[in-house]
């Protein structure tokens, strides 16, 4: 948008719609919406609050071995789905179905399996993250040109060698792109898990606000939480278009 | 032909392995929680006979069609004017973009308190996951139609609603319809955590009761139930999809 | 002073800024009744930009177009376009897509179907009435590109590299039908491309257009050839010399 032919920054509509934001809050329209400036007044206040540290450590943790363990497996899973058609067929159905399957719906498995506690969090973190991924990683070796490929075995490369100089390489684009949305998908895995099993992290916090209604206590977090998850998405979706030159020219 | 067979034949296995290791798991047993998959069944099975899952899915499915359906009216309504005003565009699209991004599912204590536990709080939650993934994508698809489509209609004289309507809907529309199909999904996400998070009606009532008195097959049954009711009716989207679009045009939507 | 009952089409004085961009600087140029006239200049010369302004899908920055002695605002009923990119609509049949400038101008189905039919014909692709553009190869698909155009029977014909993404043998085949074309058809054409054979070979008038910002550096007038059997032109003496003549011209401004 151009307005007296300056250019304005993409996401600059947030500030009117907080300004929006702080005009209900003042004239006090609705109990559940306080001024943003109160909002942000209460996070300064509850940011260096014990109970605060605790849950973004607890969540952090969580969300970043759920992340790690969802890579570290989905990567290579999906490399290898790539590679042979026999893995592939063996497990594409089952990558589609929990791709689009209701996650969320796994929880109560995951709390009686694991304990209500950091590691059915971990998992279900794990478990929104993973699948897409796979996903991505299959789809980016299978769209790797095969002269690549036949080059690196003219060259004499061994399968580790190809594995790692060629294929990861020639994948990474679409590989960081199931990595961004995977994250993304994390991040809503990890909330939900703290919602069901709501003794942990923030998932305690909300509880313990909305149970008390503390209105500018709820919505400091969850300021919090949106703008970690913007920032990450963003940060990612900058790697990516890093990638991207090579990406559009091979 | 072979290579059909093949595929069917692979995908047999891969299912008996797996659920062969979910039997001996459950035989061992790995955990206390864990049946095998066999007692999973029946209790599927007997959940399916005597009516308790379709009640269940009568309530279930309430807040999911509802919220979904008021998604797509105002997705799709707002995605077409985020896609022809720019202005409108820069307004709106962030907020769109930011539930995108945000864990949505923490504002749930928050509808509650505001809506209370009924239907209402529950419509919420599916609207509030189904409609950003609708609306950008509409957006998008709008924004992105071919130029020279859009030139061409104008220079054999059709109106701006002529546009709109016989080119920049058309053209846009693989992208609306699988940006309705991920709205869908993330529909069946919100509709189960309610279930789960607000009041257990429905299968989530199932969950939680048969976990509440130990009751593990049936749980698995159910949770095995919506999945797979979610992932079949995805299915059936896609299909209809690609009878639509003939497989010519289908083009992928971001999710 | 340009006689309106001579020329069908003329640019006077225009001009065409994008922002920085100079695209177009003072640019006249007649475009006579029932003849064919080539714009022909190297790419990013502004070739386009002035076709479109013609067709009134983009303003001049300043100047005038005249058509039939009216100036042009907007699209109209006299003027049909053929875009480079065909601008096909993918979910619409040939017949739908032929008969599309007719269909957003209120004819009747029954009755714009017909016409259609007529030029689908006409074109040649008779039989593929029904078929969908992607099942269509290129050179067919620029064809009914070409259809459409006819059936909205416009009097000035804008012709936008029409034959620039076919293959070699399909646009030779291509320039032949064109030159039967603008004997049968009482229209006046204007042809935009970047190739010097292919404008020598089916214009009644060159116009070459310097690099930007762009002007008209020459106008050619093929006489000899013109009248002779489709199959002797590329043999001509006079074919050859103004092809020679022309590139020995551009040469100079092609880095
Ligand atoms: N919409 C536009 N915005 C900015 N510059 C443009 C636009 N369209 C064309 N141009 C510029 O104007 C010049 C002429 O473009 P065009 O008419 O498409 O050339 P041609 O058709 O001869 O290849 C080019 O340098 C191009 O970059
Ligand atoms: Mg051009």
């Amino acid at each position: 948008m151009t307005v007296f032919g300056i250019k304005l920054p993409n996401m600059s509509s947030l500030l009117l719609w907080g300004l929006l934001w702080e005009f209900i809050g003042q004239i006090e329209l609705t109990f559940f919406l306080p001024p943003l400036s109160a909002i942000f007044a209460t996070l300064l206040e509850i940011g260096g609050t014990k109970a605060f540290i605790t849950a973004l450590k607890e969540t952090a943790h969580a969300f970043s071995i759920g992340t790690l363990s969802a890579i570290v497996i989905g990567v290579p899973v999906g490399i290898l789905m790539g590679k042979s058609r026999l893995i592939d067929q063996l497990l594409l159905p089952w990558v589609n179905l929990f791709l689009s399957a209701p996650l969320t719906a796994l929880v109560p498995v995951l709390m009686v399996l694991f304990g209500f506690g950091i590691k059915a969090i971990i998992i279900t973190t794990a478990l929104f993250a993973i699948w897409i991924i796979v996903l991505n990683s299959r789809a980016g070796v299978m769209q790797i040109n095969r002269s690549l490929v036949e080059m690196a075995h003219s060259f004499g490369a061994s399968p580790f060698d190809a594995f790692t100089k060629i294929y990861f390489w020639a994948a990474l684009p679409e590989i960081l792109g199931g990595v961004r949305i995977g994250f993304i998908r994390a991040v809503k895995g990890v909330i939900i898990g703290q919602l069901l099993i709501s003794i942990v992290g923030f998932g305690s916090l909300f509880e313990l606000y909305a149970s008390n209604f503390l209105m500018k206590h709820f919505w400091a977090v969850l300021i919090v939480l949106f703008a970690l998850a913007f920032v990450i998405a963003e940060f990612l979706a900058y790697l990516e278009r890093r990638v991207d030159y090579y990406a559009s020219r091979r | 032909m072979l290579a059909r067979h093949r595929a069917n034949l692979l995908k047999l296995c891969s299912a008996l392995i797996v659920f062969g290791a979910w039997e001996i798991a459950g035989r061992i047993p790995v955990s206390f929680a864990f049946p095998t998959f066999l007692e999973s069944c029946a209790a599927f099975w007997a959940l399916l006979i005597d009516g308790t899952m379709f009640v269940a899915y009568l309530e279930t499915l309430k807040p999911l069609v509802i919220g979904v359906f008021i998604s797509a009216v105002l997705g799709i309504g707002l995605g077409l004017w985020i896609g022809l005003s720019r202005a409108f565009d820069w307004l709106v699209s962030p907020i769109f973009v930011v539930m995108q991004t945000a864990p949505l599912a923490a504002l749930i204590p928050l509808l509650v308190m505001a809506y209370g536990i009924g239907l209402t709080s529950k419509v919420f939650v599916v609207c509030i996951m189904a409609m950003p993934v609708i609306v950008l994508n509409t957006g998008g698809a709008v924004r992105n139609t071919p130029a020279s489509l859009i030139e061409m209609g104008k220079a054999f004289l059709g109106s701006r609603r002529d546009v709109i309507l016989k080119i920049i809907l058309p053209s846009a529309f693989p992208i609306i319809f699988a940006g309705l199909r991920l709205g869908v999904s993330a529909g069946f996400i919100g509709a189960i955590l309610a279930e789960l998070k607000i009041t257990p009606t429905g299968v989530g009532d199932i969950i939680t009761y048969s976990r509440s008195i130990a009751d593990y097959p049936s749980m698995y049954a159910a949770i095995a139930s919506i999945i797979i009711l979610a992932v079949l009716f995805l299915n059936v989207l896609e299909r209809i999809e690609n009878h639509l679009l003939r497989g010519s045009r289908k083009s992928l939507a971001a999710d | 002073m340009t006689n309106p009952s001579e020329n069908a089409v003329t640019v006077r004085n225009v001009y065409k800024n994008y922002g920085e961009v100079e695209a177009l600087r003072d640019l006249s140029l007649d475009f006579p009744r029932g003849q064919l006239t080539s714009l022909l200049g190297p790419s990013g010369c502004g070739k386009t930009t002035l076709l479109k302004i013609i067709a009134g899908l983009i303003p001049a920055t300043s100047g005038e177009v005249l058509v039939n002695g009216e100036v042009v605002k907007a699209p109209g009923p006299d003027r049909a376009f053929v875009f480079q990119d065909f601008a096909l609509m993918p979910w619409a049949s040939v017949i739908r897509n032929v008969a599309f400038g007719l269909e957003l101008r209120g004819v009747p189905k029954s009755e714009r179907e017909a016409i259609a039919e007529k030029y689908i014909a006409e074109v040649g692709l008779t039989g593929f009435e029904h078929s969908f553009p992607h099942e269509l190869s290129g050179g067919m698909r620029q064809r009914v590109g070409l259809a459409r155009a006819l059936s909205v029977d416009a009097q000035v014909l804008l012709m936008d590299e029409p034959f620039s993404a076919v293959d070699e043998q399909t646009r030779r085949k291509f320039q032949e039908d064109l030159l039967g074309l603008v004997q049968n058809e009482n229209k006046t054409f204007i042809f935009v491309t970047h190739s010097i054979e292919e404008a020598v070979y089916v214009s009644d008038q060159i116009a070459i257009l310097l690099p930007r910002p762009s002007r008209v550096m020459e106008i050619i007038r093929p006489q000899g050839f013109r009248d002779k059997d489709v199959d002797h032109i590329r043999r001509d003496p006079e074919y050859l010399d103004i092809v020679d003549r022309i590139w020995a011209s551009l040469r100079s401004y092609v880095e």
